[in-house]
C-alpha cells in the first residue's frame, strides 16, 4: 500500500468512519445547520443541544451522507466538541480550517484525533471533505450567537470564495 | 450451420483480436508513464482522451515548420497555414458524413458550440412561450445555455424522463415535443450511463412539429460513426480533445441555410467583409463565426487525430468498445457491493461506465484506484439533474477508449476487490 493513501486513510480516520459518534438524533436542539460541498455531492446536518447556560455545547449530532474523509471528520467534530463552551468551539474548528489550510499547527494532546486529519493536506481535491463539518459548525455558531434561531446553510463553495 | 457457430465462437474466443491493442498502446507516450509506482491505466477518457504521438508530432511540426497568422498574411507560410487549418476543416466535413467545408464552425468546445447557437440562432428564435425540449440526462453544457437562454426570453424547458434502465422514456414524446416546440437539445451518448439515443427518431418528430434538433456528439463523436445527414439532425457539436486531438478545439456543424441567417457570435477581425466608419458586413460562413485568430495549431494538429481514427475505423472502434464495455460490465457486476448505472445491453451503450459501492463513497473509491495507478472520474459529472433523478449523490465512472483492453478492467477490478477489503468491508 503506498505510503500516502495509509497517510490519508490513517486508522483513526477508518475507526471514525466506519462507527461515527454522534450518530444518535437530538430529542432537541437549539442549533441546526446544513452544509454541503457541491462539488462531490456531500451533505452534512449538524444539530446541537446548548446548556442552560446558553454558552456550553451539551450535545450534538452529525448526519454525513459522504466520503470517508468527510464522515470521520464530523465525528471528529462531534467527539470533540461536546462539552465545550462556544469560545471553546470556534476556536477548535479555526484550528482545523488552519490545519488543513497547510499551516504549521501545534495540536494539544486533548483534540489529538485532529491529528489525523493532516494527512488529508497531500490531496488537495479532498481538503473540502474535510472541511464541511467544521464550515457548518461555525456557521450554526454565528447564527446561535446572533440571535437567529433559523437554520444555517453553508456551501463549501462560499469557503471556497472567502480566500 | 455448424461451421458458423464455430466461426462465432472463435470471434468470441479472442474478441479483441482484431484490434493490435498493443501497436495501438505504444502509440501513446503517456501510457508508459508510471502513476503512484504503477503503470497509468486510463479509464477516463469521457473527460478526454489521450493523445497519439501523431497528435503531438503535428503540433510541434506547425510551430517549427508552418507557424503564421491565417486568411491574411500574403507570404509562404501564412497560406501553408491557412491551407493546414481548412484542411482540417474539410476533414471535418467529411468525418461527419460528408457535409459541407462551410458547415464546419471551429469554436473552443463542445461547451462554446452549444453556446454559439443559443446566443445567436436562440436568441433570434426563441420567443416568449416557445418550447425546448431536453432530457434529463444532459450535460450541464446542453442544459444551462438554453436555462438562461428560455429564462431570458420566457420560453419553457420541457424535459424527456428518463427510465429505470436509464434509457429515455419515449411514452409521452409526442406530448413533450409539440407545436409550441422550437428546439429539441437531446445527448447523442451520456457522459453520465453511457446510452446511446435515438437520435434520428427524435429529429423526426422535432422536424414534424418544425422545430429544430440539436445532437451534443460530444461521447458519440470519438466512439461512433457518425452522420449527420442521416441523422438528420439541424446542429451536431463535439470536441477534439475527446478524440485524441488537442485540447481548445470544438466544433459545430449547422446546415449551411441556418448559418448563413444566424447573426455573428462574436465581433472582431476576421469575421467581416467590408467596414467603413458607419457600415459592417459579415464574411461569408464559416469566417462570420470565428473572430479574431483563432486556435490554428490545435485545430491543424486535429487533422492527425482525425487521420489516426480513420485508419482504425470507426466502426472498429465502436465494435472494439462494444466488446470491452461488455466484459467489464460482466466483470464489475460480479464484484460484491458494485452497482452498475445504465443500459446493461452493449448494443445500446456506449463506455462511459458509471457505477457506485453500496458502502464507499466514488471519492474513496477515486482516490484509492488512483494509488493503483487507475484514473477514473468521481462526482456528478456535470449532471447534477442526472444525479438527483438517479438518487445518487454522486457516481465513479470509468470510460473506455481504443488503448484500453481487459488487462485494464482486471487491473481496475482487482483493485475494487483490493478496495473493499482495504476499508474493511
Amino acid at each position: 500500500m503506498s505510503q500516502s493513501l495509509d497517510d490519508l486513510y490513517r486508522e483513526i480516520i477508518l475507526d471514525h468512519y466506519r462507527s461515527p459518534r454522534g450518530k444518535k438524533p437530538l430529542a432537541h436542539f437549539d442549533i441546526i445547520s446544513d452544509g454541503h460541498n457541491p462539488s462531490c455531492g456531500d451533505e452534512l446536518s449538524l444539530e446541537v443541544e446548548m446548556d442552560k447556560d446558553h454558552n456550553t455545547l451539551k450535545d450534538i449530532h452529525v448526519d454525513c451522507k459522504g466520503c470517508a474523509i468527510s464522515t470521520a471528520s464530523g465525528s471528529i467534530l462531534a467527539e470533540l466538541i461536546k462539552g465545550k463552551s462556544l469560545e471553546e468551539a470556534k476556536q477548535i474548528a479555526e484550528l482545523v480550517k488552519r490545519i488543513l489550510k497547510g499551516e504549521e499547527v501545534e495540536v494539544p494532546d486533548s483534540l489529538g484525533d485532529l491529528d489525523a486529519l493532516k494527512g488529508v493536506r497531500q490531496f488537495p481535491v479532498r481538503i473540502k471533505c474535510a472541511l464541511l463539518a467544521w464550515v457548518t459548525l461555525i456557521e450554526g455558531l454565528k447564527n446561535y450567537e446572533n440571535g437567529k434561531g433559523d437554520k444555517a446553510v453553508v456551501s463549501t463553495e462560499d469557503e471556497e470564495n472567502k480566500k | 450451420m455448424t461451421s458458423n457457430i464455430t466461426r462465432n465462437r472463435t470471434a468470441a474466443a479472442s474478441p479483441l483480436s482484431r484490434f493490435d491493442i498493443e501497436k495501438i498502446k505504444a502509440d501513446f507516450p503517456i501510457l508508459n508513464e508510471t502513476v503512484n509506482g504503477n503503470r497509468l491505466v486510463y479509464l477516463d477518457n469521457a473527460a478526454t482522451s489521450q493523445k497519439p504521438r501523431v497528435v503531438i508530432n503535428a503540433i510541434i511540426e506547425y510551430y517549427r515548420k508552418t507557424n503564421a497568422n491565417i486568411h491574411r498574411g500574403l507570404h509562404k507560410l501564412a497560406e501553408d497555414a491557412t491551407r493546414a487549418y481548412e484542411a482540417t476543416r474539410a476533414h471535418t466535413a467529411s468525418f461527419i458524413g460528408g457535409v459541407a467545408s462551410e458547415e464546419i464552425i471551429f469554436t473552443r468546445g463542445t461547451t462554446e458550440s452549444i453556446n454559439l447557437v443559443a446566443c445567436t440562432w436562440g436568441e433570434e428564435n426563441i420567443h416568449e412561450g416557445d418550447e425546448i425540449v431536453i432530457t434529463e440526462m444532459e450535460h450541464h453544457a446542453n442544459f444551462i445555455p438554453w436555462f438562461m437562454l428560455a429564462k431570458k426570453k420566457k420560453a419553457v424547458i420541457r424535459r424527456i424522463p428518463i427510465t429505470v434502465c436509464g434509457h429515455l422514456d419515449l411514452n409521452n414524446i409526442d406530448e413533450i415535443i409539440n407545436p409550441r416546440t422550437k428546439l429539441v437539445a437531446v445527448t447523442h451518448m451520456s457522459n453520465v450511463l453511457g446510452t446511446i439515443n435515438p437520435i434520428k427518431e427524435l429529429a423526426a418528430k422535432a422536424h414534424a412539429r418544425k422545430a429544430l434538433f440539436l445532437a451534443d456528439g460530444a461521447q458519440a463523436a470519438p466512439h461512433l460513426p457518425v452522420d449527420v445527414k442521416d441523422l438528420d439532425v439541424d446542429f451536431y457539436v463535439f470536441s477534439s480533445h475527446k478524440m485524441l486531438g488537442p485540447t481548445g478545439v470544438g466544433v459545430l456543424y449547422a446546415r449551411r441555410e441556418l448559418l448563413e441567417n444566424m447573426p455573428p457570435f462574436n465581433f472582431g477581425g476576421e469575421m467581416i467583409s467590408e467596414v467603413s466608419f458607419d457600415r459592417v458586413t459579415w464574411a461569408d460562413i464559416p469566417h462570420k463565426f470565428e473572430a479574431g485568430t483563432p486556435n490554428i495549431a490545435d485545430v491543424v494538429a486535429y487533422h492527425a487525430a482525425l487521420t489516426y481514427l480513420e485508419e482504425i475505423g470507426m466502426e472498429n472502434i465502436h465494435r472494439h468498445e462494444m466488446e470491452l464495455t461488455g466484459y467489464a460490465i460482466e466483470k464489475l457486476s460480479r464484484i460484491e457491493g458494485i452497482e452498475i448505472q445504465g443500459p446493461q445491453d452493449v448494443t445500446q451503450r456506449g463506455g462511459a461506465i458509471s457505477f457506485t459501492d453500496k458502502d464507499l463513497h466514488p471519492h474513496d473509491i477515486s482516490t484509492f484506484l488512483d494509488s493503483k495507478g487507475v484514473a477514473i472520474r468521481a462526482g456528478h459529472h456535470c449532471a447534477q439533474p442526472l444525479m438527483r433523478v438517479l438518487g445518487k449523490i454522486a457516481t465513479a465512472r470509468a470510460s473506455l477508449y481504443i488503448y484500453n483492453n481487459e488487462d485494464d478492467i482486471d487491473i481496475l477490478c482487482n483493485a475494487l476487490v483490493e478496495m473493499r477489503r482495504y476499508f474493511g468491508l
